[in-house]
């Protein structure tokens, strides 16, 4: 069933008119909060619309995250877009469907259930009765309340809904167009900032002439604080310029962070807020065998291909921003606490830039670009992140260690369970904690004192304790939770926050179990969950890759198996590899089941789950920031490499149809369970486990070695 | 010090005063406003920058314009037909080989001049044909098919 409860979208916003207009003859305005960052979110909430209205999809004129005209719907993160942002819609259209089918009936005397619309065209008896919405819309006020209480249709009679509808955005991509980064209005100025190389240091020294020089035509230089940025006409000019500031600018002060940064000893030294959660009876089974495992995953970027861009002009006291964000709204708000504007002086646009896969820079380089546009009013400004940027002063995820420890009985059922988790915060968006968060504003004078930080709360699915509690049948668990609030870098979300590590943990872990049981990993997990909806996940998987029928496969060869319910209230996937190991590892095949309820945009949802499955890859076979001389030694892809063309192999995909149950969130469930299959696949084709990722070459041949 | 530099871009002669170092990319997308080529790392190791110079694919990022004069310089903006798709677009569009799709510009630069030379690649052909591109959403496995189904399509179309 489709819930009827108003998401937190339409209490937010609660007006229908804050949703729909009907302004242009035959098409459909519809606002959405939320916003594409190469998800897909576009096509999927056309679809919902253009269902419960009757028009078709490309009826719809989806108007997405324009502050002055869009309803406000914070961030496009944590797979709720569909979840609540699209539920929204759904109850608004129908109920905007419904008003317009009453007032059709009350002018065509009959009543309305005789009414049926077809491209927003009345019709009685399959015939036009001369009513369309924009006909009636002068007669129906839609400044009027949301009810949430208009019935919406059955999953059974979709006819947009769950079928496939080509991207909305592709078209124009594959045309090379579409981006943030190619917005170009006449009499631009340039503009590139140097970044502070560490938090809270103090620019000693800067010798203009040699960045002038550089720049090889004419710049200007604006320094506030530590705030230090060049403009120009010319975008050559002032990357050149950033490019020679960045060599010889010298730092001091500050908190520059050591080169052990994020490894596990380095996380248990440092200040820490300790919280403990018990479900049932932990510490009370009776005295059984205990396993017990400490894990680790280090800092990770999101590693976007663009690097980020933003446009800001500042005329007549109003400031208009130009942002890929991942919350146009959020960001007018805290661009408008940190420059000292009413935030109703403040217009974001939202404009596609490259993936966002957590917290990127994004909002950053609009703080960049409107403090400086408020520099040269009447300018328009354009800011555009160098690479060496975009990896070394972006917002990093969370190292994070794990330790494990189960009881089990006399069946080898764990009858007591507890996690251990050391980790920083793992949201630091623009707002969070009361704070701005936008780094440009750090480095200027009289930045306010910062408010302490937290992590993600566990009814929002947590940060650090993203999934840090098993959906297996657990007598009793326990969770320890280590928040790091004070570590001298800036952490945030990147795609799964915490889950990452903690179902690369809990499945490694679940797999230790069986192995210490002797029983078959997926039989074990099978033999912990007695609910009918998980169970049927993990044996689709085990079917599709003939997991319970596969013989050995041969010197270093394994396959592994990985599972989890995001947030442990989206999506279930289930993730089977099969690998090979010589001195690395190299994938051979994925295979992955997953059920996300009612499925909006099925294709789109293949593609969600391949992302993730090759982005989980990559974070578990290669992916770590580190540190060397107090600052993030990535500045390049030679630095941080990713999973290429020739690492990926084949991916098959199943979707499990279940279209009478909620949609689920998606975009973020198959990453945990494919770092975990690799992990488990690993150990078996080593006959010994690596727990700390990235399950490195130096890894492996340490491993090997060792023996 | 500028000087004129002279070169053909899609069909077109172009002459650009500028200083000889530029990178062709800068040159593309600031003075002829070509922006389907993307900046991504300035570095020659992501690829979304990738256009072709004399039929070979190359990354415009830190190539100097200097290097370009007198050659020809193929850009996405250059692959469609008088605005009918290339047969990869067409087939990019058709696998829905794309998330962002900020990496696709230059993957179908390399996949042109892939295909210009071999019509019908295996899949080790194309991902080694690939293999400078860095995506970052995961959709490399829809853009091999849709290698696979453009070769296809331009062989039936020349027969």
């Amino acid at each position: 069933m489709i819930s009827n409860a108003l998401p937190q979208s339409l209490v937010d916003n609660p007006l229908l008119s804050q949703w729909i207009a009907f302004t242009e003859p035959g098409r459909v305005r519809v606002g959405s909060g939320k916003v594409e960052i190469g998800q897909g979110i576009l096509t999927a909430l056309t679809q919902i619309a253009a269902e419960e209205l009757d028009v078709r999809p490309d009826q719809i004129n989806l108007v997405s995250g324009q502050t002055d005209i869009s309803p406000a719907e914070g961030f496009t993160s944590g797979s709720y877009s569909v979840a609540v942002g699209g539920a929204s819609i759904r109850l608004v259209c129908a109920e905007v469907r419904s008003l317009f089918l009453d007032r059709a009936a009350e002018a065509l005397h009959c009543p309305a259930h005789e009414l049926t619309i077809e491209d927003g065209r009345v019709l009685r008896a399959g015939k036009d009765t001369g009513c369309d919405y924009w006909s009636m819309a002068g007669a129906i006020e839609l400044e009027r309340r949301a009810s949430g209480t208009a019935p919406v249709k059955r999953p059974s009679t979709y006819k947009v809904v769950g079928k496939h509808l080509p991207r909305l955005d592709l078209p124009a991509k594959v045309a090379g167009t579409g981006f943030i980064h190619d917005i170009a209005p006449e009499n631009v100025m340039h503009s590139r900032v140097l970044r502070q190389p560490w938090r809270g240091a103090h620019l000693a020294a800067l010798d203009e002439n040699a960045v002038r020089k550089a720049a090889k035509a004419p710049i200007d230089i604006l320094r506030e604080g530590e705030f230090v940025a060049f403009t120009s006409n010319s975008e050559i000019a002032v990357m050149r310029a950033a490019e020679a500031a960045r060599t010889v600018a010298r730092w001091e002060g500050g908190t520059p962070p050591p080169d052990t940064a994020g490894t596990p000893a380095w996380l248990k030294t440092q200040v820490s807020r300790d919280k403990t959660t018990d479900i049932g009876k932990p510490g009370c089974a009776s005295p059984g065998r205990a396993v017990e495992a400490s894990y680790s995953r280090p800092f990770l970027t999101y590693g976007s291909i663009a690097t980020s861009c933003a446009l800001a002009e500042y005329t007549g006291g109003e400031l208009k921003v130009w942002s890929h964000t991942q919350g146009p709204a959020v960001l007018r708000d805290w661009l408008a606490q940190a420059l000292g504007l009413p935030a109703a002086q403040v217009t974001v646009h939202h404009r596609q830039g490259a993936g966002a896969y957590g917290h990127n820079t994004a909002d950053d380089a609009a703080f960049d670009a409107s403090f400086i546009a408020m520099r040269h009013p009447g300018r328009m400004v354009r800011v555009q992140w160098p690479r060496e940027d975009e990896f070394a002063a972006a917002p990093i995820s969370p190292a994070m260690s794990i330790k494990l420890r189960a009881v089990l009985d006399a069946d080898n059922k764990p009858a007591d369970w507890s996690i251990e988790l050391w980790s920083p915060p793992h949201a630091q968006r623009p707002g969070m904690n009361g704070n701005s968060n936008l780094l440009g504003a750090e480095a200027l004078p009289n930045f306010p004192p910062q408010k302490e930080l937290k992590d993600v709360p566990d009814e929002r699915g947590g940060g650090a304790t993203r999934n840090a509690v098993p959906i297996y049948d657990l007598p009793n668990h326990r969770m320890i939770h280590h928040l790091l609030p004070k570590v001298p870098m800036r952490t945030s979300s990147l795609r799964g926050l915490g889950a990452w590590a903690n179902v690369f943990a809990i499945e490694s872990f679940v797999d230790e179990l069986a192995e210490a049981a002797g029983i078959d990993p997926v039989t074990y997990r099978l033999s912990l969950l007695s609910d009918p909806r998980p169970r049927r996940v993990l044996e689709t998987a085990a079917r599709m890759s003939g997991w319970f029928e596969q013989g050995p496969l041969g010197e270093g060869r394994a396959r592994g198996f990985g599972f989890a319910r995001y947030k442990n209230l989206a999506s279930f996937a289930a993730v089977v590899v099969e690998i090979e190991v010589e001195e690395e590892i190299r994938l051979r095949k994925f295979w992955c089941a997953a059920d996300a309820g009612l499925v909006i945009a099925p294709d789109g949802a293949r593609n969600q789950l391949e992302g993730g499955i090759i982005q989980g890859a990559s974070f578990a076979m290669r992916e770590q920031v580190r540190f060397e001389d107090g600052r993030s030694a990535i500045r390049s892809w030679e630095d941080y490499p990713i999973l290429r063309f020739s690492d990926i192999p084949e991916i098959e995909i199943e979707l499990i149809d279940n279209p009478d149950e909620p949609t689920l969130g998606l975009g973020e469930a198959s990453i945990g369970p494919t770092g975990a299959a690799i992990g488990n696949a690993l150990a078996r084709a080593l006959g010994k486990r690596i727990r700390d990722l990235p399950l490195t070459r130096d890894r492996i041949m340490a491993t090997l070695l060792a023996e | 010090m500028t000087e004129i530099y002279k070169f053909i871009v899609n069909g077109r002669s172009i002459s650009v005063d500028t200083d000889g170092t530029t990178p062709l990319l800068s040159v593309l997308r600031e003075d002829l406003s070509l922006r389907g080529s993307k900046f991504g790392c300035g570095a020659e190791q992501c690829g979304a920058c990738m256009v072709l110079i004399d039929g070979k694919p190359e990354c415009a990022c830190s190539r100097e314009v200097a290097a370009v004069a007198g050659r020809t310089v193929t850009t996405v903006e250059g692959l469609s037909d008088n605005g009918a798709l290339h047969p990869l677009q067409s087939a990019l569009l058709d696998e829905q080989a794309g998330q962002c799709g900020y990496c696709l510009s230059g993957i179908l630069i390399s996949a042109a001049a892939l295909l210009a030379s071999n019509p019908d690649p295996s899949r080790p052909e194309i991902i080694a044909a690939l293999d400078p591109h860095l995506c970052r959403c995961g959709i490399h496995n829809r853009v091999i098919r849709a290698v696979q189904k453009a070769g296809a399509a331009m062989a039936g179309a020349r027969r």
